[in-house]
């Protein structure tokens, strides 16, 4: 990796990029391999197709909605500061004192209000800032095998949502949502280490 | 735990032995008792043969024996119990014979015992975990090893030189170092053993596990080294654990420097402790030479010593060690509904981001190896019947554990009362409300076991059918691929969960990637009104829905996305109406995967009562009762053939597409579109549809999940149409099993049935 350091000149705006998304040097250019990588065409930027075409994707079952949220705003296609700005989301959290992170800055990408608000984002489709109890039935639907039944998905998604719903609306907030995940430890279990 | 099994026992054996001494043993073979010395040779000949089997056969079926009482394995470890009986077998023997019956060979062990203990955990090694924690192993296995060696020898050594060690013990300070690295040797079964019941956490259970396996490596080197300069001696050895101890507090911190997870002060108290000592030294002492070591016999002793010390004690007392010091454990108390399902998200956000950024490169070279492992490998390695015994084995154990479930039960886990345990959607099998707790977690993939955990998590005051979806949704829920569970579930693992819910998962994906791509192309004909060749390929879905669909109720919403409903919904035209597309409603329609041999051949459809014309471009979703009439499981005249389009391909990921094309062009078809071939229409041979699964029954209401490996399965997941494919009889191979499927398909449950539907559908070519 250091010996390409020489090609981190060919990152468009690669500073830029590496301000607002904090990632490293190398963590960057790896991430620029990868998008070269994964445009087989060379066109410069990926559409869903490129996406698609990852494997393992395929059988994630939420892969659909993360190559979603690659492109949001009904994009057809990202480039690589896009490409970047999403995956942001999961490099490790800093270990610096947050006390002395200038407060007017706005807040690094890969906080952990951050992180969860781009896993709200994959469940809240309609982007109405709530979970309604469909949208939560339908996560339910994609993560869970077929031998529960209609119904019992349904009691789930209804038990799920009445728990986190705290001011009755049927529907989970963002804020509700990050409430109910206090205890979890989101910084670590939303990061991928070689992002660092 | 035969793999400790087998060592264990054998050292009491070989602690009386001497010399190897013939007797009139039993049962052996029938030999005309010749003269002295004939006989002697003879029992020489077949003696450890013999003897190997005899030991197998005692230890399995003491570790048979040793499950029925659940209790019991839950407080003692089996290495313990296993070393208990070979102490009584050893004493009887003894006895009996009045001298050394048989000694452990160090040959025997490395030769016939060994290999198979290393196979069974490199087999079954959680690779991933493993390899994600390799830094840390190999600094313990290494480092920690040699210190370790030279720590134990010193302390020995300094011990000596304060005239704390017996004077007869001649011994040096090479002899110390050499019977320190031998001794150092952190043995994995053992660890293995104990730690199986104990359930930390998976990080500490790795690196724990990891570094007993390599660090023989280090110690047989280290060995090796100092036996050239050998003489030993023998003396209290446990003072220098106190040094170990520090050692891995050094380590660890080291360490720390450089993990994103930190090992916590409790972790390494158990490390420290966890290391356990067993067979690999006992061999290795066994193997000095006599002449050399004056001290051998007192380096004997102590080893045999530190062994039991160290299986016994601290096999026992860890897991209370481990409650008091509130280690870190492999589940965290029982989380909300909410918690549960989200830890579930993002583990399968993580999995899938980790694609996209390619970390971990290796790993398709892995899953390629686990592919040919699951094809090959397990066919030879372990037959059938190795599996069909494992079922037997757990059946036992699980019939065993109702006792302990209801007498748990009647403990004031007053949640999980009998009946609150028949989750209709636990693959059961026997009946359902023979359920144990254990088994409910094992299944659910929590990979408790009932000694520890289950005591845990009751929680008094909670609502029971909290509970009941709790396990519902642990058992339902897909594993994201990382959640190995490295201990308990190690024998159990069913081999073809993951590969079911690959399927699965792969199946609802193409699904909705061919429903958006086809409403984005599907804008692009709109303006067309002539028919003509066709690019888009649309997926049929769901017969059933549409025959709901044509009682005129809105569709119901199978859909995983609210942009496009799955379901195949009325169609009213006919069939000799041009342009389908533009009067279909994008939203409600269902996908007709068609795959297509040609794109040109596609004519205005013209099916001449035989397969051999190409359906027509503009596949017609047809009007209701043709579609009933499509329905396999009702009309019994499903069209069979199946066409592949280009554009389908793209959308399948490059990976799968090689099993894709596989099994398209198994079809006698082309994968891609303009075949020379034209007007023939690719049929699928009948698909291995049999439900020969060795699987947990099911508690299904309906059918038998059909067993398909992968690739087929892909090919499967569509079925052609053709116009008038209501007049075609066609083949029928597998039509009883869909009019089998059909009855409980259109049985009142047509919510069970959706789901049934969607995969069994796959199953319809």
């Amino acid at each position: 990796m250091g010996s390409r350091g020489s090609h981190a000149a060919r990152i468009p705006d690669g500073d830029s990029i590496r301000q607002e998304t904090g990632f490293s040097q190398a963590s960057l250019l790896r991430l620029y391999h990868r998008f070269r990588a994964l445009d087989r065409n060379k066109k410069g930027y990926l559409s869903r197709v490129d996406l698609q075409e990852i494997g393992a994707l395929a059988v994630n079952p939420l892969g659909e909605r993360i190559i979603d949220s690659f492109f949001p705003d009904g994009n057809l296609r990202v480039d690589f500061p896009g490409f970047v700005r999403v995956l942001a989301h999961f490099r490790p959290v800093d270990d610096e004192d947050p006390g002395m992170r200038d407060p007017k800055e706005p807040e690094p990408l890969n906080s952990r209000m951050n992180k969860l608000r781009f896993a709200f984002q994959l469940y809240d489709l309609d982007r109405d800032g709530k979970i309604s109890r469909h949208e939560m039935l339908q996560v339910l639907r994609l993560m869970v095998g077929v031998q529960v039944t209609e119904e019992q998905l349904e009691s789930i998604a209804d038990r799920t949502v009445q728990e986190a719903d705290e001011d009755g609306d049927g529907a989970v907030s963002f804020l509700e949502f990050t409430k109910s995940l206090e205890k979890m430890n989101i910084e670590q279990k939303m990061s991928i280490r070689i992002l660092k | 735990m035969l793999r400790a099994a087998l060592p264990l026992f054998g050292l009491p054996l070989a602690g009386a032995a001497a010399t190897e001494e013939p007797t009139q043993e039993p049962g052996s073979p029938g030999e005309p008792p010749a003269g002295l010395a004939l006989f002697r040779w003879q029992w020489h000949e077949v003696e450890a043969p013999y003897l190997v089997a005899l030991w197998i056969l005692v230890a399995s079926l003491a570790k048979i024996v040793f499950h029925l009482s659940r209790k019991v394995t839950s407080l003692v470890p089996e290495s313990c119990l296993l070393i208990l009986l070979g102490l009584v077998l050893g004493g009887i023997v003894l006895a009996v014979a009045k001298k050394a019956e048989y000694q452990l060979e160090p040959g025997t062990f490395f030769l016939f015992l060994l290999p198979p203990i290393v196979l069974d955990s490199g087999y079954f090694m959680p690779s991933r975990l493993f390899f994600d924690n390799l830094g840390a192993i190999l600094t313990y296995a290494v480092v920690g090893t040699l210190w370790n060696a030279f720590t134990t020898g010193a302390a020995l050594w300094g011990l000596q030189q304060a005239g704390l060690v017996a004077p007869r013990v001649q011994a040096s300070l090479l002899d110390f170092l050499l019977f320190g690295s031998l001794i150092s040797a952190v043995d994995p079964v053992a660890v293995l053993a104990v730690f199986e019941e104990v359930h930390v956490n998976d990080t500490l259970f790795i690196i724990v596990f990891g570094e007993s396996l390599l660090n023989d490596a280090v110690t047989v080197v280290l060995y090796k080294v100092c036996n050239s300069f050998v003489e030993m001696g023998s003396a209290n050895v446990q003072a220098a654990d106190y040094l170990k101890g520090v050692g891995v507090v050094l380590q660890t911190w080291v360490l720390n420097q450089f993990r994103l997870v930190p090992l916590d002060k409790i972790d390494q108290v158990v490390m420290s402790y966890g290391g356990l000592r067993g067979a690999v030294a006992f061999a290795l002492v066994i193997l000095l030479d006599r002449t050399k070591v004056p001290a051998k016999d007192y380096f004997v002793a102590t080893t045999i010593v530190v062994v039991f010390f160290t299986v016994i004690v601290q096999g026992l007392t860890i897991k209370p060690l481990v409650k008091w010091l509130k280690v870190k454990r492999s589940e965290h108390h029982k989380p909300t509904l909410n918690q549960e399902l989200h830890e579930h998200t993002f583990d399968h956000i993580l999995a899938a981001v980790e694609d996209v950024v390619g970390h971990h490169g290796y790993h398709y070279w892995r899953d390629r190896w686990e592919q040919f492992d699951k094809k090959y490998l397990s066919q030879l390695l372990m037959r059938r019947s190795a599996y069909r015994i494992r079922d037997q084995i757990w059946d036992v154990y699980y019939r065993l554990n109702i006792r302990d479930a209801i007498s748990f039960v009647d403990q004031g886990g007053h949640i999980l009362s009998s009946t609150g345990l028949t989750l209709p959607s636990m693959p059961s099998r026997n009946s359902v409300a023979e359920t144990s707790v254990t088994n409910l977690l094992r299944e659910s993939g929590s990979g408790a076991c009932l000694d520890l955990q289950v005591i845990d998590t009751v929680r008094s005051g909670r609502d029971r059918e909290d509970a009941v979806m709790h396990h519902l949704l642990c058992g339902g829920l897909y594993k994201p691929r990382r959640r190995y569970k490295a201990s308990c579930s190690r024998h159990f693992i069913s081999e073809d969960a993951q590969e079911r819910q690959d399927k699965e998962i792969f199946q609802q994906n193409m699904k909705r990637r061919l429903e958006s791509f086809k409403s984005t192309k599907h804008n692009i004909c709109l303006n067309k009104s002539k028919p003509r060749p066709r690019k888009t390929s649309r997926k049929k879905k769901d017969g059933l829905a549409n025959t709901e669909a044509t009682n005129g109720k809105p569709p119901r919403d199978l859909g995983f996305q609210d942009t496009a409903a799955v379901i195949l919904t009325v169609e009213s035209e006919s069939e000799e109406e041009s342009d389908s597309s533009e009067t279909e409603k994008e939203d409600d329609e269902g996908i007709i995967f068609v795959a297509r041999a040609t794109s040109e051949v596609l004519q205005e459809g013209k099916v001449s009562g035989s397969l051999e014309v190409c359906p027509s471009p503009r596949i017609i979703p047809p009007s209701p009762t043709c579609a009933e009439k499509e329905l396999p499981w009702k009309s019994g005249q499903g069209d069979l053939a199946v066409y592949v389009s280009s554009e389908t391909t793209k959308i399948v990921p490059v990976d799968m597409q090689a099993g894709w094309n596989q099994s398209i062009s198994s079809l006698e078809s082309l994968a891609s579109p303009p075949c020379t071939q034209a007007p023939t229409m690719t049929r699928l041979p009948p698909c291995p549809l049999a439900a020969e699964e060795p699987q947990p029954p099911f508690d299904l209401p309906y059918d038998p999940r059909p067993s398909f490996a992968f690739p087929p399965s892909l090919a499967k997941a569509g079925r052609s149409r053709s116009e008038s494919s209501a007049d075609i009889p066609q083949q029928q191979e597998l039509q009883p099993l869909m009019g089998h499927e059909d009855r409980t398909h259109l049985s009142p449950r047509a919510a069970n049935s959706h789901w049934c539907i969607q995969f069994n559908k796959g199953g319809r070519l």
